[in-house]
């Protein structure tokens, strides 16, 4: 008898410290994240879609070479002795007709390799992750364009030429090893 | 009937002239309408409610998507389940699994007949109106047992099985527990069960003979409970055990049947709960029962069986659902014996002709008893709010503060 009513008023009291905690909850912030109108922000240097900018490719090809994985292929052929001078925004003088660059990013393993080479800082990463396709072949991205606006004159000398002529006599101290 | 008619009558008088045919129509067609409509569409109100809180009690956000905070899912969700082929497997007894859902939904709307809103506004006041409920609603067991066995599979079989018994456990304590507000009014009608517990809050059922009534209206929940097939008791359509119990070859209207039923049940349960020890539809205070012109018995009876099936959602969420043994250990061995204690106690305490309030001190339990759960239930929301505050501040969000709604990160 004693045993039974011990176990009854467990049983009632288990119960009620259930309720209590289900009861916490209820007023508990959601973690729910509502998904595509809020997103979390990105860690930094987070490696998301391969992009490329067409206009300061020199068509070296060593983001071709270092891809482990081969999924950016580039041609390219030289451009006409009579074509106009054209540079990169980083000022190197783009001397190859780039006819072709494409990135299959269902290949890419997000290595980031190929970026630290290009001495144009033309090909990066972007923070954009939502590119799922129903189709595979939606994946390669083409990037030659035959449009493409490039600097007809050296992005340099045009700094050099606006900028303002009082340059400093003497340089900031910086340390010798520097 | 005569209880709407009087109600009608009082409101347009001309009425007493018609011929009988219409007065008949009239006075029990009009809430036979209304109930129907109003218990047809609150089941998305449930759905919808049941959802959330689920979603809250799990710190999750619920529907969300269609409509404003996903007010419009059910309503999408009923439409899809009304427009859904209702198949019909082969090998089911057709008749019987079309009557099936049907003879449900007849055990489960038809206690509104006697369910008192106000002191005439009840679709018919009948001398024997517990009883009556509790013979009705068992109508429902012999519709689970026809979806059970008309689906001619073994896991409705199951399923309808195990309801029936669960149903019937159950009924046995629910009916000696109905039995002591019946000891103490003299009368069935729950009309006569609510009016006698006029006064305020101190004179519900709820706080006579102070430790009896508490216990008797828990043991009188619990059974409750069992008898809608809620969680934690919901053995009959175990998804986890029987596929989906006695309804698991029904689909789309059929199927949307037997979900108005359990819904319709949980609000009828509570509501008879709530006429027997919470004083049904009378306010807490005598001071609140109108509302200027505007009688408020409908309000308090609606939002005490919201609350008790609030409470029936929360333990829902909170309960893992019990073992079939359990369950009829808790109906045999518990709710019996205290039920039977409980009516003895009752049956003798109501000879002492102590006051007309039963014991002296019944009529300063009320309030304190009162004031002591809400003063209790603040205390632990309010806790509740620090725990949650030191929980964030702990548990910080990957990825620095949580962003807010609309901004998007990059």
């Amino acid at each position: 008898m004693r045993q039974w009513l011990k176990d009854v008023w467990e049983g009632f009291f288990t119960v009620l410290v259930g309720m209590r905690i289900t009861w916490r909850h209820l007023f508990t912030r959601s973690v729910t994240l509502q998904y595509p109108s809020v997103k979390w922000p990105l860690p930094p240097k987070s490696r998301m879609r391969l992009f490329m900018k067409f206009e300061d490719c020199i068509g070296c090809g060593q983001c071709v070479r270092a891809c482990p994985v081969a999924c950016i292929s580039m041609k390219t052929e030289k451009r006409p002795a009579d074509a106009p001078p054209i540079w990169a925004a980083s000022g190197q003088p783009i001397k190859l007709h780039v006819s072709a660059f494409d990135i299959d990013m269902s290949l890419c393993c997000y290595c980031n390799l190929c970026t630290y080479p290009c001495p144009t800082f033309c090909i990066y990463m972007t923070p954009d992750y939502e590119f799922a396709t129903s189709n595979l072949t939606e994946h390669l991205y083409r990037f030659a364009k035959q449009d493409a606006q490039f600097l007809l004159e050296d992005p340099k000398k045009k700094a050099a030429a606006e900028a303002p002529p009082a340059a400093p006599s003497n340089p900031p101290a910086s340390p010798a090893g520097a | 009937m005569d209880a709407t008619y009087a109600f009608l009558v009082g409101l347009v008088p001309e009425i007493a002239g018609w011929p009988a045919w219409a007065i008949v129509a009239i006075s029990a067609g009009l809430p036979a309408l209304i109930l129907f409509h109003f218990m047809a569409l609150t089941p998305l109100v449930y759905v919808y409610g049941e959802r959330k809180i689920a979603a809250f009690m799990q710190d999750r956000l619920g529907p969300m998507r269609v409509g404003p905070y996903g007010v419009l899912q059910t309503i999408a969700d009923a439409i899809k389940l009304l427009f859904k082929e209702a198949i019909f497997p082969r090998g089911v007894d057709r008749k019987l699994f079309v009557i099936a859902p049907l003879l449900v939904n007849v055990g489960a709307f038809l206690p509104f007949v006697v369910i008192p809103w106000g002191a005439r506004l009840q679709p018919a006041d009948l001398n024997v109106g517990v009883f009556y409920v509790s013979a009705i609603s068992a109508i429902s067991t012999v519709g689970l047992i026809m979806a059970g066995w008309a689906s001619n599979n073994k896991y409705a079989l199951f399923g309808a099985m195990r309801s029936a018994a669960q149903i019937v456990s159950y009924e046995i304590p629910s009916l000696l527990i109905i039995l002591i507000p019946v000891l103490i009014v003299g009368s069935l009608s729950l009309q006569d069960l609510t009016l006698a517990q006029q006064g305020g809050l101190q004179s519900w059922f709820l706080f006579r003979y102070f430790p009896i009534m508490p216990v008797a209206f828990v043991c009188f929940f619990v059974a409750a409970l069992a008898e809608t097939n809620r969680a934690p008791f919901d053995i009959p359509e175990a998804e986890s055990e029987l596929v989906a119990g006695f309804h698991t070859e029904y689909s789309g209207f059929f199927f949307s049947l037997f979900f108005l039923a359990e819904y319709t049940e949980m609000f009828v349960v509570s509501a008879v709960t709530s006429v027997l020890f919470l004083g049904g539809y009378l306010a807490p205070h005598p001071a609140l029962q109108q509302l200027g012109p505007l009688p408020m018995g409908w309000f308090w009876l609606w939002f005490k069986a919201w609350s008790l099936v609030f409470v029936m959602m929360w333990l829902r969420w909170t309960l893992p659902r019990s073992r079939v043994d359990q369950l009829m250990y808790i109906a045999w061995k518990v709710l019996l014996p205290i039920a039977l204690v409980l009516v003895v106690l009752v049956g003798g305490l109501v000879l002492v002709p102590a006051t007309a309030n039963g014991f002296p001190w019944d009529r300063y339990v009320g309030w304190p008893l009162t004031l002591l759960l809400v003063g209790f239930l603040l205390v632990v929301m309010i806790r509740a709010l620090q725990w949650n505050r030191r929980r964030e501040r702990e548990l910080p969000y990957p990825g620095g503060a949580a962003p807010a709604a609309g901004q998007v990160a990059r």
